[in-house]
């Protein structure tokens, strides 16, 4: 396969690189859908291909195919230069890319069980056992359960020297319960909304989720919540959950910080960020106790790989340091903008997809509270958790998200239960307003396997640390 | 078409290797070329030559499913066992009846020749065209322009069988000023269809109109909403109950209210693959033909669409709605169109007393499926109306808002349409007005 991957390189060499990669990438996946005790989905991928990368007249030109032969290797080898000396007819100036280690590695996820070795039969007996107690709950509509597992390995060289083997394992299973009575429809999912929870491991991450132990808790929710009270509309103070934050951070601190944004690479798909090149080192960003980090080093994380896709290694830094937004995540190219070199952020889905800056796994660092305590401390306020949907506009600054379910906080009592709730806020004042953020023991990271970006458009799998985390003056209950 | 052949001999290499009681095969190739640019120049350039082949496999009422894009002989064996061996380890479905039985289908390629061979350096020049229009006038431009095509086929064991080409290119864009933005983009069979000229004066001088936008308090306000906003709503209605599954499990807007009116007796909606407006297969994903279905006439709600597997859980036939197995969204409309009206832009905006026109939706999400609420923001540009004039460009507003609501809501729907690329496939659609929208927030640009 070394041979495939240099005979990439000299031939883009020859008609004209002055820098080369190749990724193959060969993925095989597995996944498994069970609805109302039926077998909805089972299903066997594999998914193999090349793609070349290259600078050529100083521009961009990149070209991919699933035929991992000599004379494709050649035939996108050479479209790649040509595909680059097209891109070099509106150029601005040559691309340049920040120096880089040449490195010569392999890297594996690991883990402890091959959840390509469990038999089938094991798999659908633990997603059915859990399955079947939500359907069994008296007024659940509609009970699924399902589980992802993949094993991608990718060889990466570039003409600086560099070759890398890596081999990434992902395991990852969810639960969900529907009530629906007349035109109110209430879901609840565990471990969490949107696809579960996903990790770099082996199945004992699946087993470890437990799923059968919290289906009833789920089911029991959903079907009261067909009950429950209208979440109230007005300002409040919101104590959100780990789950619920997750994607907060996500959209509201992980996108606005990518520096290809930052620089309009995605305008015209999902915008740019507020986060101007301006602001670095000096914005206030959030109160002081907020601190995010990306860290791609996280064991088992779903943002977690030993090199990014232009053969950086995976590393740690801060992105908002007490309050002060400090860091972007960059590539090789952009991170010259900033005198940089790059922190390691370049990924991209699969072979056929060129490496844009992603995520990795980016965290809010714990506090010195408890989710008890911050509740303790709240005379009129909500928790809310679960994320239901989610929105924000083109700069990263207006959001708005719905959550599954959450509870009246009444002098420092969690209270009733209620349904329907969405918060909305501007980024920056929404995480200046933050007050308290539980400690060590009640934080987690929470795999999202759904980040979507780029055109063509690309999926990415990240992850974020959180632990629940109080808000002060949030509009609650928005077009109700 | 060089790949059609080869698509057509995968498809009838995995029948004819097949042990299973039935077999459904998928086979699809895929060639597609996407120049994108930002600031003025381009930083992204890439193209994909892709094929794949996707395995239902039946055994007595158990069904399995494998993937692979690797099409030689020993892979495609290899996956329709894989698919077999996938069915024998699942407990049966005791609903499934059958995979569809054959039915005429005259097959129909979408294609342009000079799309399907266009060259990195075409699509550049396309480009610098574009930019040269907005260029001059201190504006950026951001966007992409791809081209290419797709040939899919679908056969099962039972006989049905068909292959079919189609041909794309499409150009969407923003432009923008230090503080307006503006949005083009056409989606087409053939690139020399899609007006660069056209599409970057339109949204060169959308983008200088919508400079120095002022602040506008949030509430409920008369809209005329531009195609791409009445796409992105049209879709999310349809995803959310326009499928029969949707209707099957309860979640769905349509639940007992066939034959009733719910939306403004202006609105009527509807699939229809074979509209020349639209683009796409005459066949589904199970190689059944695609059938017109009526979702909304009049206002008044007339049906679902359906696969085979929703359509024998009630005794009907399929619509020709399925999409590839295995998937858990059920049947969903792939070519919707909704009807026209007897306005225009302009006689909407002159019949406004105060009101917004939205150029745009942005990062639109359904908060409840059932009563089809959804929230999102304005983008590349938002105007103020008022005594039948625009009046001046304003911040971006967020709205949440029922799209049910809404659409009992029309005022006016213009004569013309435009096909807008949307979450489920390209939607033809017009411009439309309706009042007391619900504006819930603001942005600070």
């Amino acid at each position: 396969m070394k041979d495939l991957a240099l005979l990439a390189l000299d031939v883009a060499k020859t008609y004209g690189a002055t820098y080369a990669d190749i990724r193959i990438v060969e993925k095989q996946s597995e996944s498994i859908a069970i609805k109302q005790g039926r077998v909805e989905e089972l299903m066997t991928s594999t998914n193999y291909g090349f793609g070349v990368r290259v600078i050529a007249d100083g521009a961009w030109g990149f070209a991919g195919s699933f035929l991992v032969e000599k004379v494709e290797i050649e035939r996108i080898a050479r479209l790649a230069v040509e595909i680059a000396k097209a891109s070099a007819m509106i150029k601005k100036e040559n691309v340049s890319l920040s120096p880089a280690k040449v490195v010569q590695d392999t890297y594996k996820s690991p883990m402890e069980i091959d959840p390509f070795k469990v038999p089938l039969e094991d798999k659908l007996a633990l997603l059915s056992r859990a399955e079947e107690i939500v359907r069994k709950t008296p007024g659940v509509s509609i009970s699924s359960a399902s589980m992802n597992i993949s094993r991608e390995k990718k060889i990466f060289a570039n003409l600086e020297g560099s070759y890398i083997e890596q081999e990434i394992i992902e395991s990852g299973a969810s639960l969900d319960a529907i009530a629906i009575k007349g035109n109110d429809i209430q879901e609840r999912s565990y471990p969490n909304s949107h696809g579960g929870d996903v990790a770099t491991a082996g199945f004992e991450f699946i087993k470890d989720l437990k799923l059968e132990d919290h289906a009833e808790q789920i089911a029991t929710e959903a079907v009261q919540l067909l009950s429950a009270k209208e979440c109230p509309s007005g300002e409040f103070t919101v104590i959100l959950g780990g789950d619920q934050l997750a994607l907060q951070i996500h959209e509201s601190c992980g996108h606005p910080t990518e520096l290809d944004r930052v620089l309009g690479m995605e305008a015209s798909y999902a915008g740019t960020s507020f986060l101007t090149l301006d602001k670095l080192n000096k914005f206030q960003y959030g109160s002081p106790i907020i601190n995010i980090t990306a860290d791609a080093t996280i064991p088992g994380a779903l943002g977690t790989f030993g090199y990014d896709d232009e053969g950086i290694p995976a590393q740690r830094f801060d992105i908002v340091k007490d309050g002060i937004f400090v860091g972007y995540l960059t590539s090789r190219e952009t991170a010259l903008v900033l005198g940089q070199q790059s922190n390691g952020c370049m990924r991209a889905d699969g072979w056929s997809r060129i490496p844009l800056i992603r995520m990795t796994n980016v965290n809010l660092l714990p506090g010195n509270s408890s989710l008890e305590e911050m509740i303790s401390e709240v005379k009129d306020g909500l928790y809310l958790t679960t994320n239901r949907s989610w929105s924000i506009d083109d700069k990263r600054l207006n959001f708005q998200f719905a959550t599954q379910i959450g509870w009246e906080i009444k002098n420092g009592k969690l209270g009733a239960m209620v349904k329907n709730a969405n918060y909305t806020g501007i980024t920056p004042d929404f995480w200046r307003s933050c007050d308290a953020i539980a400690g060590e023991n009640e934080w987690r990271v929470w795999g999202l396997p759904n980040c979507g970006k780029g055109e063509p458009t690309q999926i990415a799998h990240v992850a974020h640390g959180t632990a629940p985390a109080r808000f002060r003056n949030v509009r609650v209950g928005v077009g109700r | 078409m060089i790949d059609k052949e080869r698509i057509r001999e995968a498809l009838k290499t995995a029948i004819n290797y097949s042990t299973a009681d039935q077999l459904e095969v998928i086979a699809s190739s895929r060639n597609i070329a996407l120049t994108r640019f930002s600031n003025n120049y381009i930083h992204q350039n890439v193209a994909e030559t892709n094929m794949s082949i996707s395995i239902r496999a039946v055994v007595g009422k158990r069904l399995g499913y494998a993937s692979t894009n690797r099409l030689d002989k020993d892979s495609i064996e290899n996956v329709v066992d894989k698919a077999i061996e996938n069915a024998v380890h699942r407990p049966p479905d005791l609903d499934f009846v059958s995979l569809p039985e054959p039915k005429q289908i005259t097959e129909r390629d979408l294609i342009a020749r000079s799309t399907i061979e266009y060259t990195p350096k075409e699509r550049a020049a396309d480009v610098l065209k574009f930019i040269n229009i907005v260029s001059p006038h201190n504006l950026v431009a951001a966007g992409a322009f791809s081209t290419g095509y797709s040939t899919i086929g679908v056969a099962n064991s039972l006989g049905a069988s068909a292959v079919e080409v189609i041909s794309e290119a499409e150009l969407k864009a923003v432009v923008m000023s230090d503080t307006s933005s503006a949005y083009a983009s056409a989606i087409s069979t053939s690139a020399s269809n899609i007006d660069i000229e056209r599409l970057a004066t339109i949204a060169k001088e959308t983008a200088i109109a919508a400079q120095n936008p002022i602040e506008l308090a949030p509430g409920r306000y008369t809209v005329v909403l531009s195609p791409d906003a009445v796409a992105d709503m049209i879709s999310f209605m349809a995803f959310a109950g326009f499928g029969a599954l949707s209707l099957q499990e309860g979640r769905s807007f349509m639940k007992d209210r066939f034959g009733e009116k719910i939306l403004s007796p202006l609105v009527s909606i509807w699939d229809n693959a074979f509209d020349p407006n639209t683009i796409g297969l005459t066949f589904d994903f199970e190689g059944v033909p695609k059938q017109k279905i009526v979702f909304i006439e009049n206002g008044v709600a007339k049906g679902v669409c359906y696969d085979s597997y929703t359509a024998n859980k009630e005794g009907k036939e399929s619509t020709g709605h399925a999409l590839p197995a295995p998937n858990t969204y059920g049947p969903l409309p792939l070519n919707l169109v909704m009807a026209a009206g007897d306005s225009s832009l302009d006689d909407m905006i002159k019949s406004c007393e105060r009101g917004i026109l939205v150029s745009r939706f942005h990062y639109t999400n359904l908060e409840d499926p059932i009563k089809t609420i959804l929230t999102g923001m304005t983008r590349d540009g938002t105007f103020l109306i008022e005594d039948g004039e625009i009046k001046t460009p304003i911040k971006n507003l967020r709205f949440t808002q029922s799209i049910i609501d809404a659409l009992s809501r029309v005022e006016l729907i213009s004569r013309d349409r435009i096909l807008k690329d949307a979450i489920l496939g390209a939607v033809f659609v017009p411009w439309v007005k309706i009042s007391e929208f619900n504006f819930t927030g603001a942005t600070q640009f």
